[in-house]
């Protein structure tokens, strides 16, 4: 039985020594696993997208899109959070390269625009609560609220999480560790640019249309 | 000042009714017994060290397990006090709005905080083992989908005492579970004791994925795997794929309670149908999510009782992953009396009768496994058998069900009740018990007793059908679900009245088993399980000794073929005294393990904290919890020092006392 193991590497049909030694490799595991993580959240914006479509008709008399949307404001925004995606590319290529201090600049400077990103949507959010359209005005504005703040929401946690990224580099270097910190983090800034076009379309472009 | 303090305790406590003071006084003679326990016999560092901060999935599996079992317990006593308020006319055991909170209370313990945690944990303790892995994926995410899913549990719980229990039935449809109607703070409760928990079942979803996908030991092809690491991965589809959801609808349902926000109010353009679609959207599939499971427990018992290798491989892959796909498109059948026509009516009424072929196919591979096998009749196939025939007529009724124009008839009837019990109890409760039965001497090391197992197995089949069957009648007779008492002009005493008999086994079932688990640990030096290999098994998990050490395996096996332990024992026998090992070959070398972390169960605290804070509206809380949590995360990330080998030296002494690896 099992106690009859042999210290001696049997030949064995089908399986080379290679696979033998071949451990699961956990930064690809980990990367992975944040790839699904991404597929569940898809699913939790398409849950508000859906609730948003239905509900956006129902103003209870109150403001519609078309009153409330100033296009001007978010076209700006729109170009910073694509351009920030912009330069968090640049960072990954840096990081290819094994420019430590590029990658952080890069870095930087994402975060940088993407709280630019969140300052203007607060300004907006503002704008819109003093001219009395909030949260409970209607199912349109609660739907709109909620839809494109998690988007801000989701925002916010990658710029506290980019900046862990950035203080992590400076003292650890790139390490195959960072590296895959790096790469999720990257992954993740990508998806919500994905995610804002769609916000942007659905939402604004549909809406004063 | 004492005024004030009195009004807050008032309102804080739950008072008024003699049931709670005894829960009150049994939940605080409890702790306080605990609590002098373990100080006297000086445990606390032990349970710190060895349990509460463990990474370790097969203790992060024993606490599922016995979380599970005391949830059990509880929505058990729920159950009981409603057959008794039914068992006769006119009975006024309950008061209305207490009998509201219990059959909430009971369905959502039961489904969320028993049959989940009870899963998880059979996922825990046997994936790994059974695919030849030294431990999920990712350990500490896993050690945190416990804990997360703990806090939860505790914070719904906390709603017995504190504040109020949620009454707006299991899914809290609204208008009902909106603030208008429902002011108190048991409708919050739910939404944050499931909210955490939830996000705590979607991580393990993902943390089970990439551990089946990826970690498999060298030559397990998928095609080779066993049925349970199967039937979790397409589980763990389904999770993935509908918890999102339910985390989206209860933000949803919350920011309506807590921001006035209008998704399903009545008034300000809001759509109460919206949230019925959306919650069953992630309801139906939860339904497979935790029956799948079942069904991959069910394989590997009936092979193993059977002596025999699975019948249809490839087809039970195929139903089971065509089953987690339909799973998402039948959840309009919970509701045909919506209005939504013909067309969507019929639509769904034939996705949910095609579900019907998938798990047949299951059935008669079963049914074939069997067929001319050298059966033997211990506890885990017992239940496997009872299951069957049980599974079969459950899932009939549910074919009845899925019939659009006759279920405005049964919906919301003691029919559907009597339907959704019968499957859900014959087919997950009694899949995870013969799980349990089956992996428990892998578990712990030593084997329950068979007699007392098989008392509380009949107990709890004849329990079953003397406390389900008479209800399809009642359905039938027009009796709808959530009654509270009904009138002697009806009819319908004498079936309650067996119904509640019925419960009542179920309840002494219960009890033989919780005397069949302290006799075993009474007893354990006399069964214990030596070989490793009790019931001479045919998958991996078999060829290690029983408990697995902590590292699983001493070296990673080499597997070229399904059922490969039963092979390997075959080539043994045949080969005689010369025969060598091939499923574990070459040296033993120090093995890459993961440290032991506070954060997990520090994180789910946080959580508690936050998700207090928001049932109370008390914003110090949430923001001391989330600013916690944060803390917690930036912490973790920070630290890179989170692993560490065994050497070598170790493994071999641990092999050893076991009788392996002595050369």
């Amino acid at each position: 039985m099992a106690s009859n193991h042999s210290a001696e590497p049997a030949l064995h049909a089908g399986i080379s020594q290679e696979e033998h030694h071949d451990h699961p490799n956990l930064e690809e595991m980990r990367t992975f696993g944040f790839w699904i993580y991404l597929m569940t959240d898809v699913l939790i914006f398409g849950t508000f997208f859906a609730a948003y479509i239905v509900l956006r008709g129902n103003t209870n008399g109150g403001p519609g899109p078309a009153e409330l949307f100033e296009l001007n404001g978010i076209i700006v925004s729109t170009f910073l959070l694509l351009a920030s995606s912009y330069t968090c590319g640049l960072a990954v290529l840096a990081m290819n390269k094994g420019k430590k201090q590029a990658l952080m600049v890069w870095l930087a400077l994402t975060a940088i625009l993407g709280a630019a990103f969140i300052g203007l949507e607060i300004t907006e959010f503002t704008h819109l609560v003093q001219e009395g359209a909030t949260m409970g005005t209607s199912a349109f504005l609660s739907a709109f609220y909620t839809l494109v703040g998690t988007h801000g929401l989701h925002v916010c946690i990658g710029l506290i999480w980019m900046v862990a990224v950035i203080l992590q580099l400076a003292s650890k270097g790139i390490t195959p560790v960072m590296k895959r910190k790096v790469q999720t983090i990257s992954l993740f800034w990508h998806f919500l640019d994905v995610v804002w076009i769609f916000v942007f379309t659905v939402v604004y472009l549909m809406g004063v249309s | 000042m004492w005024e004030k303090v009195k009004s807050f305790a008032s309102e804080f406590f739950v008072t008024g009714d003699p049931l709670i003071y005894g829960a009150d006084v049994s939940i605080g003679l409890t702790l306080i017994a605990v609590v002098v326990g373990m100080t006297y016999f000086k445990k606390w560092n032990w349970l710190w060290r060895e349990w509460l901060t463990t990474v370790d999935h097969k203790k992060i599996g024993i606490m599922y397990i016995l979380s599970a079992f005391l949830m059990l317990f509880r929505g058990g006593v729920d159950a009981l006090l409603m057959r008794t308020q039914l068992v006769m006319p006119e009975m006024s055991f309950l008061a209305p709005d207490h009998y509201n909170q219990i059959f909430t209370t009971h369905g959502v313990i039961m489904i969320l905080f028993m049959a989940m945690p009870f899963m998880f944990g059979l996922f825990n303790v046997m994936v790994p083992l059974q695919i030849g892995a030294r431990d999920v994926a990712f350990p500490f995410l896993n050690s945190l989908s416990f804990w997360l899913f703990f806090a939860g549990a505790m914070l719904f719980n906390l709603s017995f005492v504190i504040g109020g229990s949620p009454d707006a039935g299991w899914l809290a449809y609204p208008p009902y579970s909106e603030l208008m109607y429902n002011p108190g703070v048991g409708q919050d409760f739910y939404i944050w004791g499931i909210q955490i928990s939830g996000i705590g079942s979607l991580m393990t979803g993902i943390n089970f994925i990439v551990t089946i996908l990826k970690m498999r030991a060298p030559g397990m092809k998928l095609m080779r795997m066993p049925m349970f690491p199967w039937s979790v991965l397409s589980s763990c589809i389904a999770i993935i794929f509908s918890f999102p959801i339910l985390t989206a609808t209860l933000a949803l349902l919350f920011l309506d309670r807590y921001a006035g926000a209008h998704f399903f109010t009545l008034d300000g353009g809001g759509n109460p149908m919206m949230y019925i679609n959306l919650i069953w959207m992630w309801g139906h599939p939860e339904v497979y999510i935790i029956v799948l499971p079942a069904f991959g427990i069910f394989s590997e018992i009936v092979s193993t009782f059977s002596k025999k290798k699975l019948f249809g491989y490839k087809s039970m892959v195929y139903a089971m992953m065509i089953i987690s796909v339909l799973s998402f498109l039948v959840w309009a059948h919970h509701f045909f009396t919506m209005g939504s026509g013909a067309d969507v009516n019929a639509f769904f009424a034939l996705t949910t009768m095609l579900i019907a072929i998938p798990t047949g196919v299951k059935v008669f591979n079963w049914l074939f496994t069997m067929f001319r096998g050298k059966i033997t009749f211990e506890t885990p196939m017992l239940w496997t058998i009872g299951f069957i025939p049980c599974f079969v007529t459950g899932g009939l009724t549910g074919v009845l069900l899925s019939v659009a124009p006759a279920d405005f008839q049964f919906h919301n009837s003691y029919f559907l009740i009597a339907h959704f019990h019968h499957v859900i109890i014959g087919g997950v409760v009694f899949g995870y018990f013969a799980g349990l039965y089956y992996w428990w001497p892998k578990l712990f090391g030593f084997k329950l007793n068979e007699r007392i197992g098989k008392w509380a197995f009949w107990f709890w089949n004849i329990g079953f059908y003397l406390c389900f069957m008479p209800q399809y009648v009642l359905g039938l007779m027009g009796m709808t679900r959530r009654v509270v008492s009904y009138s002697w002009d009806k009819g319908w005493w004498e079936m309650n009245l067996v119904s509640t008999i019925g419960a009542a086994l179920m309840g002494i079932a219960f009890l033989f088993q919780v005397w069949q688990i302290a006799h075993g640990v009474k007893h354990s030096a006399a069964n214990r399980d030596t070989t490793g290999d009790p019931w001479n098994g045919r998958t991996l998990e078999w060829s290690i000794p029983s408990p697995a050490p902590y590292y699983n395996f001493a070296v990673l096996p080499q597997v070229s073929s399904q059922d490969e332990w039963w092979e390997e024992k075959q080539r043994m026998e045949q080969g005689g005294a010369k025969a060598q090992s091939q499923l574990y070959t070459g040296e033993l070398e120090p093995i890459h393990m993961p440290k032991n972390s506070a954060i997990p169960i520090l994180m789910s605290a946080c959580c508690f904290v936050a998700g207090f804070g928001f049932v109370f509206h008390w914003l110090w809380f949430v923001i001391a919890g989330i600013s916690g949590l944060a803390i917690c995360m930036l912490k973790h990330s920070f630290n890179h020092d989170t692993d560490y080998y065994i050497p070598v030296e170790e493994i071999r002494s641990s092999e050893a006392s076991t009788g392996r690896w002595k050369n």
